[in-house]
């Protein structure tokens, strides 16, 4: 007997640790997986209140997300690969300008 | 203090701690495994919530396939860490001050406001049985069809921009 406001208040802090991976690290790969981390998060808040609701819609939401994260992570980590092969460094202070 | 709420507490200690080694690692290459312990930990709060499939996903799509590309990456480019810079003085006390403060109006927010006064009780024989998956094929393919089909040109779009992206030199040749 879990009371669903613990799920809840667990994907808050989930959340927050990935927002702060974002602002604290330079790695565009960790920025990346902190990204991944807090879609995680919203998807454990998802099947908590489908849990709640006693409705499948939730699960269903959290499907589409993981196949959104799937399609998102393969298009930027081809982009990360083509920034490194233009400026031989992925260090997110020099990514500033659009123009390879 | 019962079993299943002494289970919850473990595991989500386990999964805020995997998360902070994800953030504060030095290693990228431990950064991704310390983010597939914490992916794991979810599929195990999916299990407890009652639902089986996702929790099956989340193991082969997340900590499998997507974990598995970011290895790749990673190790493709050879950035497991990278050469410190001059860093902004001001930057990690000013992060660590937004994201205090995100989580205490979140949790405010949550607590005060949504209130969902119920209890996740253990999920019983029935969610695992085919029923409760077959009713969830049918949510999927009648109400949420479209959706579905969306998704289907999503991920052919995301197939092929990944290979337009790396394949972009041998395009400019011709």
């Amino acid at each position: 007997m879990v009371p669903v406001d613990y799920y809840i208040i667990l994907s808050a802090i989930l959340f927050t640790i990935g927002a702060l991976g974002v602002l604290i690290r330079r790695n565009p790969l960790i920025i990346f997986m902190s990204i991944e981390l807090m879609l995680n998060a919203g998807n454990l808040a998802f099947v908590a209140f489908s849990n709640m609701h006693k409705s499948f819609n939730g699960q269903i939401f959290v499907f589409f997300v993981i196949a959104v994260a799937a399609a998102e992570v393969a298009v930027g980590l081809a982009l990360i690969v083509e920034i490194f092969k233009t400026k031989k460094n992925i260090n997110i202070d020099e990514m500033n300008s659009l123009k390879g | 203090m019962n079993s299943e709420l002494i289970v919850f507490l473990v595991l989500s200690l386990v999964a805020v701690a995997a998360a902070l080694g994800m953030v504060f690692s030095r290693n990228a290459v431990y950064s991704a495994l310390f983010l597939v312990l914490n992916f794991i930990t979810v599929a195990v709060f999916y299990l407890l919530l009652g639902a089986p499939f996702i929790a099956m996903s989340q193991i082969t799509v997340y900590a499998g396939a997507i974990m598995v590309l970011f290895l790749f990456v990673i190790m493709l480019l050879g950035a497991e860490s990278l050469a410190p810079t001059a860093s902004l003085p001001w930057q990690k006390p000013m992060a660590f001050t937004l994201a205090a403060i995100l989580v205490v109006e979140s949790l405010y927010l949550l607590i005060s406001r949504a209130k969902p006064d119920v209890v996740v009780t253990a999920p019983d024989i029935a969610v695992n049985s085919m029923d409760n998956l077959r009713e969830m094929a049918m949510t999927m393919f009648n109400q949420f069809l479209l959706p579905f089909e969306v998704t289907s040109i999503l991920l052919l779009v995301a197939m092929v921009g990944a290979i337009v992206l790396t394949n972009r030199e041998k395009a400019g040749r011709k």
